[in-house]
């Protein structure tokens, strides 16, 4: 389900550099409980909603399992994924922007980015869902939106990150030039900050979008209780073609899905990404660059030219007019004068906004106190089956890892040494890592149920399934960064096998392996939602853990126990961030940096 | 003179500490910049060069005082001024063209005219021909070139730079500063004055008409003079390295007291670094301050810092660390510009390794108070070893955060060359070095200098 593409791997910088600038925050505390207690609001508030609709019965849509309706289906499908981004974009480059440049809210800002990265999005299903078909008065365009905000909520926060970390290392005598030369705002985010956060944020989409096929996969053939929301799209297609057992349609239902994989591939990710080879900070050319056909064909196209010269570049033109005029008529003269006003009006709009702060803050804390008080609800045993629940789905998360450790390592330290396998290996890896897991998840189960595997080995397989490849790719990356001397000093003092892989290869690519095993985590918890309780052919297959418990409480209605499952899953993924992950980043910036 | 163009007036900058003390980056300053002059600012690291000048160009606000453009508050004002960086800083994802044409834009030029004052300024810097480049597939001294005409195509009045020749070969900066120099005396250009900041002596004497020196701990005016020497001038004249001599003697002569410093708005009085607790280590690594004393020891114990540097085709940046460090150990003396070897300073060139890691084990403990301190403090420990942080919350009272961490890796890397105490890295503490294992030291020494 994640891509990477050759010409990153030689600019592992970017999303390195993203995550370190979070180390070296020190927050106190208070950032990471004002940021608990906004997101408990907006539970609360979702919950609300979702209540409010309770108990309203709907048809539901029957999905068509004819290879001829699957065209339309792979193009709802694509537009949901295509608006999710569009919305993500948007809102993360506003986001990263304020962050970076707003001095009072960027601490607040970055420490709930860091918390929303690791929050299991997927809790959020059933409650979105409810909510959005609450607030939209015709059903199909609530469901729609859910499942839009879902995918959202899922792709925005790295995309955001990345953004905000690519303006915060501008080079500063860049930063200079452009106020030196008094560039406008608008001047500086089209010629400075957008190209110089280009790469970053492309990687960035490619992952994220992979991820949204994932998140769209399992929102499609979301099923409440007696409700069905299924959208017709691929995802309620191959979920409805495993239901009925019908081989020939999921066999047509991968097949599309592989098929726009690799075309959204050819057709969107490989121009993009050679396009955004000229935004490359870098003093030398470098020799590897990727190519595409698609590119050359859009730059070169006169119709395509005659069209921008005619309207943007007049456009363009007339808004870099205005601006200048603007600020010759505001800078010299009125300057003094508005200084004096400046105080009085300080004084009313600090007022204003403190108020305005007193009552956000008064509302955040009212909200998060009513979801607080829900939780009273619980019963004792309930709670105890909550832990129970963590502790197995503990165990699986730490499984999933260790068998995709096992089998990624070795494998991707043999393509990262030799150049010739890798040239097989990685498309077919990429391809294979491009298919939603959710969408295999149905077929798997289906599977397994046949040769009498339960849900325990099905839930493993699902995390495994969806998480493997990060690992893989990132140790990929790190084997190829292994410098070639460090192998020869091996080869010539003839190390054993085992001191090769103590003394080069596992430091060599522990870095890479840390990246990969945080992210491969963080979705192994996401994952357990669906993968410990599913429906397949009418009935639910569950297994105990705290995704099913999360599952079964939407299923039910009991929204206490959603939320403190939910809680309790978001406190186990941020503290073994915390407690695990960062201090072997930290060890991994320090002592097994390679170079400088 | 007539009325200067850009005047600074008792301009400070300085970081208020959380304690009571506040890092002085520059000393109150008078400085102004009149018509028809280049003006060269010269001084060692961290005398706050590239901070003065982003005062002087409005980037940078001051801590206190006031710069004036044309007499009026350059904060009020509309100022025409231009920077030269020495990194260039140039848009790579933009033509040279795009590059030179971006200022204008935000004047909100027209296209047309935007484009024919961009080509001819391109021209002027003979750059015609490379407008679709772009600036990665220009060797360094062609994209310093698109940094000028992208400075002066909007014509500024003063054209400042912040040692724009030093990211260039030496060839290649001479030929840009030759052309420069032709460019502004033929009055090719409309520029009214130029100020350049270097810590190229060489370069400073051959471009001013006016040299500005200043002092470090904190920033300040050692000397602003006018330099009499008639264009073209040569480096081999007599006139010439009198002068380039002189400025190497008022670098490397020891500071009078500089004037007493301010109080605060709030009435406290502002401290000056070098009454502080700590003396300021210079960041040399011991196996430089060897070299040097072997090289001063080859002209026969006694030579001009001048004549050193240019044996060692070094910059005074380079050099004058060392020198200080030198010093400070009691290994050498300066007197007007002239380094002497002293007696320890002679044995500790011509000894071997063990014996010279003695030597300045001995040198340092006595004339280091920091490492001092530092193995004091491990042997009255029971363990052993003392966390770095210690040292860095004393050393953070008197240094800025950047210059405590390079402090410490000074300490930390004069300790474990001397064999004083060894320092571990992920735990971040001094622990005492095990003398036994000469073969594990040098190999850890080996490590830093790499």
């Amino acid at each position: 389900m994640m891509k990477f593409p050759e010409s990153f791997s030689n600019i592992p910088g970017r999303e390195t550099l993203a995550r370190s600038q979070v180390l070296q925050r020190s927050w106190p505390v208070f950032l990471d409980l004002c940021v608990a207690g906004i997101g408990l609001a907006c539970f609360y508030g979702v919950v609300v909603i979702a209540r409010y609709w309770f108990g309203h019965p709907e048809p539901e849509i029957a999905i068509s399992l004819s290879p001829r309706a699957l065209p339309q289906y792979a193009f709802y499908s694509v537009v949901r994924i295509f608006l999710a981004y569009l919305l993500s974009l948007i809102f993360a480059i506003g986001y990263g922007y304020i962050a970076a440049y707003s001095k009072r809210v960027e601490p607040l800002m970055i420490a709930g980015l860091d918390i929303l990265q690791s929050i299991p999005v997927l809790s959020f299903l059933p409650g979105v869902m409810l909510a959005m078909v609450a607030l939209f008065p015709t059903r199909q365009i609530g469901v729609e939106m859910g499942a839009i905000v879902l995918i959202f909520t899922g792709q925005v926060w790295n995309m955001a990150f990345s953004f905000y970390s690519s303006i915060k290392s501008i080079p500063r005598e860049l930063t200079e030039a452009a106020s030196i030369y008094k560039f406008s705002r608008l001047q500086k985010l089209i010629q400075l900050e957008l190209p110089y956060a280009a790469i970053g944020l492309v990687w960035n989409s490619m992952v994220s979008v992979a991820g949204g096929w994932f998140f769209l996969m399992a929102c499609e053939m979301f099923v409440l209780g007696t409700r069905d929301f299924r959208l017709p799209g691929l995802g309620s297609y191959l979920q409805t073609a495993a239901g009925t057992g019908n081989y020939t349609a999921i066999t047509w239902g991968l097949l599309t899905m592989v098929a726009i994989i690799v075309a959204t591939d050819q057709l969107v990710w490989r121009p993009v990404i050679a396009w955004s080879d000229k935004f490359k900070f870098e003093q030398v050319e470098s020799a590897s660059r990727v190519h595409s056909p698609m590119l050359h064909l859009f730059q070169h196209s006169r119709a395509l030219q005659s069209l921008g010269r005619n309207t943007l570049v007049p456009l363009e033109e007339i808004l870099y007019r205005r601006l200048a005029e603007k600020r010759v008529d505001a800078s010299p003269a009125s300057t003094p004068k508005a200084d004096r006003g400046a105080t009085k009006n300080g004084i009313v709009s600090r007022i204003l906004r403190g108020l305005v702060i007193l009552v956000g803050a008064i509302a955040v804390l009212y909200a998060a106190w009513q979801a607080l008080t829900l939780l009273r609800e619980v019963h004792g045993s309930q709670f105890v089956g909550i832990l129970k629940g963590a502790a197995a789905t503990f165990l699986r998360v730490n499984i999933s890892l260790i068998l995709a450790a096992a089998w990624t390592i070795p494998a991707g330290v043999a393509i990262g040494f030799h150049p010739r396998l890798a040239r097989i290996a990685q498309p077919i890896a990429q391809i294979a890592a491009s298919v939603p897991a959710t969408a295999l998840f149905p077929v798997i189960l289906l599977a397994l149920i046949r040769i009498g595997g339960g849900m325990n080995i099905g839930s493993i397989a699902l995390m495994l399934l969806g998480t493997q490849w990060y690992i893989l790719f990132n140790v990929i990356a790190g084997a190829m960064a292994i410098p070639s001397d460090l192998k020869e000093v091996a080869t010539l003092f003839h190390f054993t096998t085992i001191q090769k892989w103590k003394t080069v290869i596992l430091p060599g690519i522990f870095p890479f392996l840390v990246t990969g095993m945080v992210t491969a985590s963080g979705g192994a918890w996401n994952a357990s939602i669906i993968a410990e309780y599913f429906r397949l052919k009418n009935q639910t297959l569950q297994t105990v853990g705290l995704g099913a418990t999360i599952s079964a409480a939407t299923d039910s209605g009991q929204f206490q126990i959603l939320l403190l499952a939910t809680i309790v899953m978001a406190i186990m993924v941020v503290t073994i961030n915390r407690l695990v992950w960062r201090r072997l980043y930290r060890l991994a910036e320090t002592r097994y940096k390679l170079g400088d | 003179m007539q009325t200067a163009i850009i005047r600074a007036e008792r301009v400070e900058k300085y970081y208020a500490q959380p304690s009571e003390n506040r890092i002085q980056v520059i000393s109150p300053t008078d400085l102004s910049i009149g018509a028809g002059e280049i003006v060269a600012l010269l001084g060692p690291s961290g005398s706050g060069k590239s901070t003065l000048l982003r005062m002087l160009t409005g980037l940078s606000t001051p801590s206190a005082g006031e710069v004036y453009w044309h007499e009026k508050p350059i904060a009020t004002a509309s100022v025409n001024v231009s920077i030269v960086f020495q990194s260039f800083a140039l848009f790579p994802w933009l033509t040279v063209l795009e590059n030179v044409e971006a200022p204008l834009k935000a004047l909100g030029m027209e296209p047309a005219e935007r484009r024919k004052r961009s080509l001819k300024i391109l021209d002027t810097v003979g750059l015609d021909g490379f407008q679709a480049a772009y600036p990665k597939e220009l060797s360094g001294g062609m994209r310093q070139r698109v940094g000028f005409a992208r400075a002066l195509v909007v014509e500024p009045e003063v054209l400042f730079m912040d040692e724009p020749f030093s990211a260039l070969d030496v060839l290649t900066a001479e030929n840009l500063r030759s052309e420069l120099l032709e460019l502004w005396q033929n009055k090719t250009i409309p520029t009214q004055a130029i100020f350049i900041v270097t810590h190229n002596i060489e370069e400073a004497v051959l471009l001013a008409d006016r040299i500005i020196v200043l002092g470090r701990n904190p920033g300040h005016v050692r000397t602003d003079f006018q330099v009499a020497i008639p264009h073209p001038r040569d480096r081999k004249a007599t006139s010439f390295t009198q002068l380039v001599d002189y400025i190497y003697k008022v670098l490397t002569q020891p500071d009078a007291q500089p004037p007493a410093l301010p109080q605060t708005s709030t009435g406290k009085t502002v401290r000056d670094q070098r009454q502080m607790h700590y003396q300021m280590l210079p960041h040399a690594r011991p196996g430089g301050i060897a070299g040097l004393l072997e090289l001063v020891l080859d002209h026969n114990g006694k030579d001009d810092i001048y004549r050193l540097a240019d044996d060692l085709a070094f910059q005074i940046d380079d050099l004058l660390p060392i020198v200080d460090a030198a010093q400070l150990l009691g290994f050498l003396t300066v007197t007007e510009g002239d380094a002497a070897i002293t007696s320890t300073g002679a044995e500790y060139a011509n000894s071997e390794i063990l014996r010279q890691k003695e030597l300045f084990r001995n040198a340092a403990v006595e004339n280091v108070l920091l490492l001092r301190q530092i193995v004091r403090a491990i042997e009255s420990k029971s363990d052993r070893s003392v966390p770095e942080e210690f040292f860095h919350d004393m050393l953070d009272e008197q240094f800025s955060e950047d210059e405590t961490l390079r402090q410490l890796e000074t300490a930390i890397n004069w300790g474990r060359y001397a064999e004083l105490f060894d320092f571990d890295a992920s735990r971040r503490r001094f622990i005492q070095s095990e003398k036994l294992h000469h073969d594990a030291d040098a190999s850890s020494t080996a490590e830093i200098d790499a």
